[in-house]
């Protein structure tokens, strides 16, 4: 034990004192996360908003064939000004972009108007342009909104109910609550912190193996009446303490940031007060030796200080893995998944964001299991640790 | 006091050391003195127990370095060729931290510590971050650091390599000081010179097999060269490669 001490106490203190180490476990994990998610929501919040009140510029070709539309074009928000020359030059500059939309109104439009027929326009638009193409859908909802009423007004001059155009009356009830919405967006944000753990604790992994080796430290090391397990259980419990200051440290950082996001414009209510980030961390924490274990196993089977540092790069990806499946197939938790470490805790931090109680049940087999698989790991980090190969 | 007794080693298809035997007594110092890849290193990484040997056994003070190993560690201090330390700790950390994993207890640390860090004269930069050491100085507080045990067996794997002459001389005056204190060094070196200015016995080992096990005066006799180089040349002639 009083090995395990030394070595876990020179290990904390060696880190400490490295630059890498200490940037990458108190920065770089905790405060990367939370920042590009706050500049991710921000930026969606700011387009959303502006979206339906932006006045936006709509270059018209042929203005004097339909004064009336183009009139009420104005009374939402869109503004019209001169389109180029013709027909040709529109497609030509919305083409090259100089227009996102312009719109076309032929000569014959005021004559088809006039005897009832559909009356054609055209909207000149390049699709695979994103931005163009919702100044388009704007334009597009609001012709669209015109014809309507010009519809309406035309059956009753003819003496039927323009109800007839409406044979379905479709109400949409939506159930989702605030806290539940906020899910969809916040639903990253478990991964955030599951990468922040890892990348903690990852430089003090390769430091503790790969590292060591390079250095030529290891081979006096293991010349030392120590046993081999006693050195490694103290290089992984260093490297859990890493993981798990970075991981408290982004969990209060998120926090804090959440504070600073918008969110109700979006009518979203996050559940993620004071209890739930002690909550959070306390389902999170089982993946912490999981983590640990992994990275040293993996940084012990690589030569290098570089190679190792290739293959954890792998290792901080692969905890996405059975998240991205289960978003995608949009997959309801269910009692099995409780058994896949990162997958668990996803689904429970998702469940506590949404405010909906915890089975008691599944947080128990998440935290098992992850340990269990974590226990796992260490044992064959500590037959790897006995080997000759070890120094490579 | 270390026993070796017809040790085998191969990795993979190279057979690396076969079949090595010679005792290092206490109070006196013992070189293996070999050609690059003549199996030296191999040798010593046996008996410091990083590795297992094929065939044979060895022994540090009795104890056996596969079955007994950690109690053989305990008798033992190493130097690994090309041993490192960590940059970030200082030098008296370095030691302290060894001191510390030996299970020295910790009242009685700093006082071993400091008194090694005076045996060894590296008081000057002791209190430094050894990142930027230089060869000399990183050599010092490695073999300092692998003596902070107080071990009966000092091992010593081409300890000389890259040190100028000052340092290549104040290591030898350790090594005599340790001896006089009754202590089995065991080194190595490809130096012949080195070797027999320092040693009482000179242990050759060439392509894995022990060519002559003597004193100077009798590998000279024995080879029938008065100059050392050539008796050097001669006993690694008298193994055949495999």
């Amino acid at each position: 034990m009083q090995t395990l001490i030394a070595v876990f106490r020179k290990e904390v203190l060696d880190n400490v004192r490295d630059r890498r180490t200490l940037a990458s476990a108190l920065i770089m994990g905790p405060l990367f996360g939370p920042l590009l998610f706050a500049f991710v929501i921000n930026l969606s919040i700011e387009r959303s908003l502006d979206d339906a009140e932006r006045v936006i510029e709509l270059p018209v070709i042929g203005q004097d064939n339909a004064p009336n539309l183009l009139r009420y074009l104005e009374s939402r928000n869109i503004e019209i000004t001169d389109g180029p020359a013709d027909r040709d030059a529109a497609l030509d500059a919305v083409g090259t972009g100089v227009h996102d939309v312009v719109l076309v109104i032929p000569v014959d439009f005021a004559e088809q108007f006039a005897d009832s027929m559909p009356a054609k326009v055209e909207l000149v638009t390049d699709q695979a342009n994103s931005q163009a193409d919702r100044e388009a859908r704007r334009i597009r909802s609001a012709l669209h909104a015109y014809s309507q009423e010009l519809a309406s007004i035309r059956l009753t001059a003819r003496g039927v109910s323009p109800l007839a155009l409406r044979p379905l009356n479709i109400d949409e009830v939506d159930v989702s609550t605030p806290s539940g919405r906020s899910a969809i967006l916040l639903g990253m944000m478990s991964y955030f912190f599951i990468f922040a753990l890892l990348m903690g604790g990852m430089y003090l992994a390769i430091d503790t193996t790969a590292g060591e080796r390079e250095r030529g430290s290891l081979e006096p090391l293991l010349a030392l009446p120590v046993t081999r397990n006693q050195l490694l259980l103290g290089k992984i419990a260093a490297t859990c303490v890493f993981m798990a200051l970075s991981l408290a440290l982004s969990l209060g950082s998120f926090f804090i940031a959440l504070k600073f996001m918008p969110l109700d414009e979006l009518g979203m209510t996050p559940n993620f007060g004071p209890l739930t980030v002690v909550a959070a961390f306390l389902i999170l924490a089982p993946f912490i030796l999981l983590g640990a274990a992994i990275m040293t196993l993996v940084a012990s089977f690589t030569k290098s200080y570089r190679e190792a540092q290739t293959w954890l790069s792998v290792v901080l990806l692969a905890p996405t893995l059975p998240i991205l499946i289960v978003s995608i197939l949009t997959l309801r938790p269910r009692l099995e998944f409780m058994f896949v470490p990162s997958l668990s805790q996803h689904l429970l931090l998702i469940d506590m964001v949404k405010n909906e109680p915890l089975d008691p049940l599944y947080v128990a087999i998440s935290v098992t299991s992850t340990l269990l698989f974590g226990a796992i790991l260490t044992w064959i980090c500590a037959r790897l640790y006995r080997r000759e190969g070890l120094l490579g | 006091m270390i026993r070796v007794e017809d040790i085998h080693k191969s990795f993979g298809a190279v057979h690396a050391v076969r079949g090595v035997s010679f005792d290092a007594p206490d109070g006196k110092i013992t070189g293996l003195l070999g050609p690059n890849g003549a199996g030296k290193s191999t040798t010593l990484r046996v008996l410091y127990t990083v590795l297992r040997p094929d065939e044979g056994r060895a022994s540090i003070d009795g104890a056996d370095v596969v079955t007994q190993s950690l109690e053989a560690r305990r008798r033992i201090g190493a130097l690994p060729h090309g041993a490192g330390l960590y940059p970030q700790l200082t030098a008296r950390e370095n030691i302290a931290y060894y001191a510390r994993l030996c299970g020295l207890d910790a009242g009685s640390i700093d006082a071993r510590v400091e008194s090694i860090i005076h045996l060894l004269e590296i008081g000057d930069f002791a209190d430094r971050r050894t990142k930027g050491f230089s060869q000399g100085q990183r050599t010092k507080v490695a073999i300092a650091r692998s003596l902070v045990h107080d071990p009966q067996n000092i091992i010593l794997d081409e300890p000389s390599n890259g040190l100028d002459v000052m340092a290549t001389r104040s290591l030898r005056e350790l090594i005599l000081k340790l001896k006089e204190a009754g202590r089995c060094v065991l080194f190595s070196s490809h130096v012949m010179q080195e070797v027999a200015a320092l040693c009482d016995d000179i242990c050759i080992i060439s392509h894995g097999q022990v060519a002559i096990d003597d004193s100077a005066d009798g590998i000279r006799e024995r080879t029938g060269c008065d100059d050392l180089e050539d008796a050097f040349v001669r006993a690694i002639r008298m193994v055949e490669p495999a």
